[in-house]
């Protein structure tokens, strides 16, 4: 006969220890914090709907004028140059970075920490920093946009380039590694081939991320749509502004749909 | 003729002291096709790394394809070595996405030139030819263009051995090959190996727990038990009770 203990019911609750018990008040009272000081009032939702409800009906109908519609044209046009120029161009550099921070990969040992803080510098900054440094330094227009979207693909690429790597089957690389093929042999002759789904995931994600990452970068003069929109919000141009967001909802869509096509036809 | 394998009191020890086997002396002459059996952790595989210099031997000496070496190669050594010998592993180590034709035409890696054998489309014609040839060789050649991950564990272990033949090897190591693949196909497979290392004139050393394959397709056994050469003996001398003794505790 079972004991009374081996037959006593688990608590429907976990048990907390007196650390995690103070920890999730902490967590809690901070949120409720943040929620009151920053966290949209009722009195400011109450004086901010009818104020967006006003510059909405001031945005209809949005500018079809054929000047308008060209300029706006060829700033999509220069857009999808930015994201495309900078994602080919940042995925091309994000392999060998990736190659050289990989754990049981890379040639570099311990050095490899180096390109990896590198890499997740690039990550962690946020794509409008990198832009107003660019725009700096080589001046306003879709170059450096381009150079946003270069640093913005080799952190976010380079990072799961670099994963993608670390999880390839060992057991290939060990056969060619055995007959002496050396380190550039392995990653091109095996790890590559190996991980090529996971790199074309990535790089699709970085193309969509890119795009609309570059319709903002404008905002700051980094070229492209943005930069229009911006002009249109500065100049009260609001039928401008609205033609411009519907461009940029299309442009992200049709994005998205494309990536994920070729996702489907690259697994 | 020279031995293709000598050591003499060779012995492998773990930096934790745990001894692997000791007092290992062994001669292995050229087309000889060697079986090395013992139950598991009886150090066969070990033995097999330190002989090519893939694993440092504790002490003893080592003479592989007229290279000598106390513990490792120097890498001139191991270099020279590494084009002499092919390698076959108990998983077949095949990249799956790459076609059949192009995990072949790895097996030129490591040698003059082998940033052509990435990809078969990279590689020399007359290295297509022989990937071509040592598939019919493994009777595969209509599957060149499959990709390696559609073949079964059987034919898969057929492209390593192809991938191992083009080489060109003197010396041909495997590793339990037939270890993961069920009794026909194990079979088959040992076949394979040991016909096309009688016809091409290759030392054969293949490790195995399978005393069927120990006894079908070698000229000779050598038995490891409790780090020791148990046994050292012509594969026609040697009697299936000789073997049971190996396996048991």
């Amino acid at each position: 006969m079972s004991s009374r203990a081996e037959r006593s019911l688990p608590g429907r609750l976990p048990s907390l220890s007196p650390v995690s018990f103070t920890m999730l008040v902490v967590v809690g009272a901070v949120i409720i914090a943040s929620i009151g000081q920053v966290a949209p009032s009722p009195e400011k939702l109450a004086v901010g709907v009818p104020k967006l409800l006003d510059l909405l009906g001031r945005m209809m109908p949005p500018n079809t004028e054929p000047a308008f519609m060209q300029r706006m044209f060829w700033r999509i046009i220069e857009t999808f140059q930015i994201a495309l120029a900078g994602t080919v161009i940042g995925i091309v550099l994000s392999l060998p970075m990736a190659w050289l921070a990989a754990r049981g990969v890379s040639p570099l040992g311990i050095f490899r920490h180096a390109p990896k803080v590198v890499i997740s510098l690039f990550r962690t900054v946020p794509d409008l920093v990198w832009a107003l440094l660019f725009v700096s330094t080589v001046g306003l227009g879709a170059v450096a946009g381009t150079m946003t979207i270069i640093v913005d693909t080799i952190g976010f690429c380079g990072r799961f380039f670099a994963e993608a790597m670390e999880d390839a089957d060992k057991k290939p690389q060990e056969a060619l590694q055995a007959i002496g093929a050396n380190r550039v042999s392995v990653l091109f002759g095996v790890i590559l081939p190996d991980i090529m789904p996971s790199l074309i995931n990535s790089s699709l994600f970085a193309l969509e991320k890119a795009v609309r990452a570059s319709v903002v970068l404008g905002l700051v003069g980094a070229g492209g749509i943005g930069q229009e929109l911006k002009v249109a919000f500065d100049l009260f141009q609001y039928k401008n502004a609205s033609a411009i967001i519907l461009a940029i909802f299309l442009i992200v869509l049709v994005m998205e749909v494309v990536t994920d096509r070729l996702r489907v036809k690259f697994q | 003729m020279q031995e293709v394998i000598r050591t003499s009191d060779l012995a492998k020890t773990y930096p934790n002291g745990k001894s692997v086997f000791a007092g290992v002396k062994l001669s292995i002459s050229p087309d000889q096709r060697v079986a090395l059996i013992g139950a598991n952790g009886a150090g066969k595989s070990t033995l097999l790394k330190c002989l090519i210099g893939l694993l440092p031997s504790s002490q003893g000496e080592i003479m592989t394809l007229g290279e000598s070496f106390s513990s490792t190669p120097s890498s001139a050594q191991l270099y020279r070595l590494r084009r002499q010998i092919g390698f076959v592993f108990q998983n077949h180590g095949l990249v799956g996405r790459q076609s059949v034709l192009t995990n072949v035409i790895h097996g030129k890696l490591g040698l003059p030139g082998s940033w052509r054998a990435w990809h078969h489309s990279l590689a020399q014609g007359n290295w297509r030819e022989e990937a071509m040839q040592v598939l019919s060789e493994v009777k595969l050649s209509e599957k060149a263009k499959s990709r390696a991950d559609e073949l079964s564990g059987g034919q898969a272990q057929r492209v390593a051995i192809a991938r191992a033949l083009i080489r060109r090897p003197k010396l041909l190591i495997a590793d339990e090959p037939a270890a993961s693949l069920d009794p026909a196909v194990g079979r088959d497979i040992m076949k394979i190996f040991s016909d096309l290392a009688r016809e091409h004139g290759i030392t054969l050393v293949y490790t195995t727990h399978d005393m069927e394959h120990a006894l079908n397709y070698s000229d000779r056994i050598i038995a490891l038990k409790a780090g020791e050469v148990f046994f050292d003996l012509p594969t026609r001398d040697v009697s299936r009770a000789e073997i049971d003794n190996v396996f048991q505790g």
